[in-house]
């Protein structure tokens, strides 16, 4: 059966953060672009950021990218790539101006210029003390600043499909990639989409646990895809656990609470993380306070019936900072948990909230193969389904909405530039679509077990191997498991039949993504030995530099491990060698 | 404790059904079922995998799952399954052309949004570092910038409902307030020319079906009478 053919120069997967800053790029550029969205644009998983995005503009006191540089360094334990670190912290302050000029609305100071706060891992003269460097739009700076991209590019007159739905990468023989195959889901229709250069942004995979901060959506596409392609993805075991998940729930409270002066409470009332973290405490890396959180709760000073969570205090701040500066946050708790911040804590647990591993890049977004790092052509990658990589093994908060509006639109220069040196489409494979329609079609069979029932299996295993602290006894088990949820995963099949807006099918096809994840997340966690930012091992608990300080490739084909090297020398500046992580 | 719901359910595929019709269902609501979301995902997990509504962040910001509850526009995620009525009666939102079940086509809906320039416009060379806004002016924009584009306004506003190609609609003109209210947008009047138009603004009747429906508590009226009072101020 031969699909119907679209040709643009280039293509972006993902209409979030990422994405809409590579196609105001590429837009503004006038390369003929279309951006592929599961959702409309607006509903991207970018929306519910909300503490900030960091920039050291220093608008309440002194900082400066270089400290910027050494937190991200240290909040990643020595896993960052130093020369990506760099590029991103020092655009930061022209990346935030940027999204000032197109109209984000941004919370202010009284001399006008951005309102910044106090954040994890956040802190001047090189881990001195706590500093104010996230911007912020009250408790609802993702949102904002999605839409404020999204309204950027109507202005570009960006080309949209929206409610489309990529489903693989299409490389040549040479390897280069030359497209997408992708689902209308509208029509039911599969085409081919031929590009000079395909950029994916398609974000997050925090689906593969059972309790997640994340969308529905966020579901690891971009990852499944170039993995199914042969491609590696780096560092995947390092998932960040959020420290303050509401609990029962999963849904996400701001780390901006915190830096606005809230603070973490056990069951006897005791402000805990001030033994775990002297200077910062309460503003610790994200993977230190969850830690901490879950060795209070596994030594029984967790709060309610079943002492199995904390509480988030911030009552003494005041009605009014909470209704200025956190009116999200009280407005989800009151929902969701029928609680009011304003006269009672919050209970809380550490939540899987982002994926630190991805699709290997450089800070040009250029996608990398293999440990030679061999730039494969015609395919980008930015934002979290990316690896740059900046977050290493554990991302600071903030750092996320910049990485995607750094690496989005330095992507995107490097797609237009690209596209600049191709007079012409690399011809598409003769089977080009072929394999998708493949996929597709066994899902129709009549015989094979329900996406629901294989999916809660993943999520549920994840949540009991792969979670804060691991075991190499409780990952070994966990790899079992996963491989044989995997093999399962090779069987599922909807009822649903129907052309015209299949879910069911949209939610298959996203699963056969999320357990791509979900098994190298195991299979690469079992095999590091060593404790490193959120990748906790209780039988390994220091960081081994000797041994462990690479990067992570798995490969789908066999479920292969390599490593390569950590980037340790940074554009301009001097290394920042490995040290002692105390908060 | 667990317990069983009824619903009553809008039900159209066009591929074989002639027309649209409700269909009942029976779910168990487990002790963390608390949101109507939460029923919704659960039927199509276990009971019926054809059932078809958009969702996403299901915590009240992306705008993916409004519908029709009980007769009244609202976020499925939002609303409190204990709150609700049964048999609970679930149809798209109205006014808008069904494309299955519960998924409405918003073609229109974000047309409208788009056709009042939804961006600052500041032609003025940037400063190399952010432009400078009071906290004052910067207030002027809350209760405006949390809109979600969810549609539970327009799609409950009669005069939408009538001329959903000619008039705004709540939600588009919220926005078009938004970048009348930034200090640093500088085309006031090429927007209200845009907006003075006995269609485009002036069919709003101030019914406020939109005030009540949204899930984000913001007042879409509120905001097109000051479009109005701008207009006459021109004027004067």
């Amino acid at each position: 059966m031969s699909l119907p053919i679209l040709k643009f120069d280039a293509v972006v997967v993902g209409g979030g953060g990422a994405g809409l800053r590579a196609s105001l790029q590429l837009s503004e550029a006038g390369v003929k672009t279309v951006v592929l969205s599961k959702v409309f644009p607006t509903r991207s998983h970018t929306a519910a950021a909300q503490g900030g995005i960091s920039a050291s503009f220093g608008n309440s006191e002194e900082d400066n990218w270089h400290w910027h540089m050494y937190d991200t360094v240290k909040g990643a334990d020595w896993l960052g790539d130093q020369d990506a670190i760099e590029f991103m912290c020092k655009q930061a302050t022209d990346a935030v101006a940027e999204l000032e000029h197109y109209g984000m609305p941004f919370d202010r100071l009284d001399n006008g210029k951005i309102y910044q706060r106090p954040f994890g891992g956040h802190m001047a003269d090189f881990g001195k003390k706590p500093v104010r460097r996230a911007c912020a739009v009250a408790d609802r700076t993702g949102h904002a600043m999605l839409h404020a991209l999204y309204q950027r590019n109507v202005k570009a007159q960006t080309h949209f499909f929206v409610e489309w739905m990529a489903l693989d990468l299409i490389r040549d023989k040479a390897g280069d990639v030359v497209g997408v195959t992708a689902l209308e889901m509208e029509t039911g229709q599969v085409y081919i989409i031929h590009a000079k250069a395909v950029l994916f942004a398609t974000g997050g995979s925090g689906r593969i646990y059972q309790a997640s901060t994340n969308a529905f959506i966020n579901t690891g596409d971009g990852v499944g895809m170039a993995l199914r392609a042969g491609l590696p993805v780096e560092d995947i075991e390092f998932w960040q656990f959020h420290p303050t998940g509401l609990a029962g729930a999963g849904v996400l409270i701001t780390e901006g609470v915190r830096g606005e002066g809230g603070y973490l409470l056990n069951a006897n009332g005791e402000r805990f993380m001030e033994r775990y973290a002297p200077t910062a405490k309460d503003l610790a890396s994200r993977d230190v306070v969850s830690r901490a959180m879950q060795v209070e709760i596994n030594e029984g000073r967790g709060c309610g019936t079943n002492k199995d969570y904390v509480l988030l205090k911030l009552d003494h701040l005041g009605a009014d900072v909470i209704d200025q500066r956190l009116p999200g946050i009280r407005e989800i708790s009151i929902q969701f948990l029928g609680i009011d911040p304003v006269k009672q804590p919050i209970p809380v647990v550490p939540t899987c909230h982002y994926m630190m591993g991805g699709i290997p890049t450089n800070y040009k977004g250029e996608v990398l193969d293999g440990v030679d790092e061999k730039i494969v052509k015609g395919f980008y990658a930015a934002g979290e389904c990316a690896c740059a990589s900046v977050h290493g093994a554990n991302r600071l908060g903030t750092n996320s909405l910049l990485d995607l509006v750094v690496f989005g639109k330095s992507a995107g220069n490097s797609v237009i530039e690209f596209v600049k040196t191709m007079s012409d489409h690399k011809e598409l494979p003769e089977n080009a679509g072929q394999y998708s329609l493949e996929r597709m079609a066994k899902l129709e069979s009549t015989t094979g077990e329900k996406v629901a029932d294989v999916r809660f299996a993943m999520q549920v295993c994840m949540q009991q191997h792969a979670s804060v602290f691991r075991t190499q006894k409780v990952l070994d088990d966990g790899v079992m498991k996963m491989r044989e949820i995997y093999e399962r995963a090779k069987n599922v099949v909807i009822e649903d039949k129907s052309t015209v807006f299949n879910t069911a099918r949209v939610e298959a096809l996203e699963f056969l993504n999320t357990v791509e994840v979900a098994l190298a997340t195991m299979v690469a966690a079992a095999a590091r030995t060593e404790s490193r930012g959120a990748h906790a091992r209780e039988d390994f608990p220091d960081r081994n530099d000797e041994v462990w300080m690479k990067h992570t490739l798995y490969y789908r084909d066999g479920q292969k491990l390599e490593y390569k090297e950590v980037h340790t020398e940074p554009l301009t500046v001097d290394y920042i060698p490995p040290a002692k992580r105390v908060y | 404790m667990a317990k069983k719901m009824k619903f009553s359910i809008y039900r159209y595929n066009p591929e074989k059904d002639a027309k649209p019709y409700f269909k009942d269902i029976e779910v168990e609501i487990g002790d963390h079922d608390k949101k109507l979301l939460n029923a919704l995902v659960k039927i199509k997990d276990d009971l019926d995998d054809s059932l078809s509504f958009r969702r996403s962040c299901r915590e009240g910001v992306c705008g993916s799952d409004a519908m029709s509850i009980n007769g009244r526009n609202g976020l499925a995620c939002l609303t409190d399954l204990a709150d609700l009525k049964e048999p609970v009666v679930l149809a798209p939102i109205p006014g808008l052309p069904v494309i299955r079940d519960l998924i409405v086509d918003m073609t229109q809906f974000f047309h409208q949004y788009n056709s009042i320039k939804p961006y600052v416009i500041d032609d003025r060379p940037m400063p190399e570092r952010e432009r400078l806004q009071s906290p004052e002016d910067r207030k002027e924009l809350d209760g405006v910038i949390e809109c979600i584009l969810c549609a539970c306004c327009s799609t409950s506003c009669p005069s939408f409902w009538w001329n959903p190609d000619k008039f705004l609609g709540p939600a588009a003109l919220l926005h078009a307030y938004r970048f009348l209210a930034d200090s640093r947008d500088q085309a006031t009047n090429e927007r209200l020319d845009d907006l003075n138009d006995p269609y485009r603004l002036f069919r709003c009747h101030t019914i406020m079906n939109c005030v009540d429906v949204c899930p984000k508590h913001l007042n879409p009226t509120k905001a097109i009478s000051r479009i109005k009072e701008t207009m006459l101020a021109r004027q004067v």
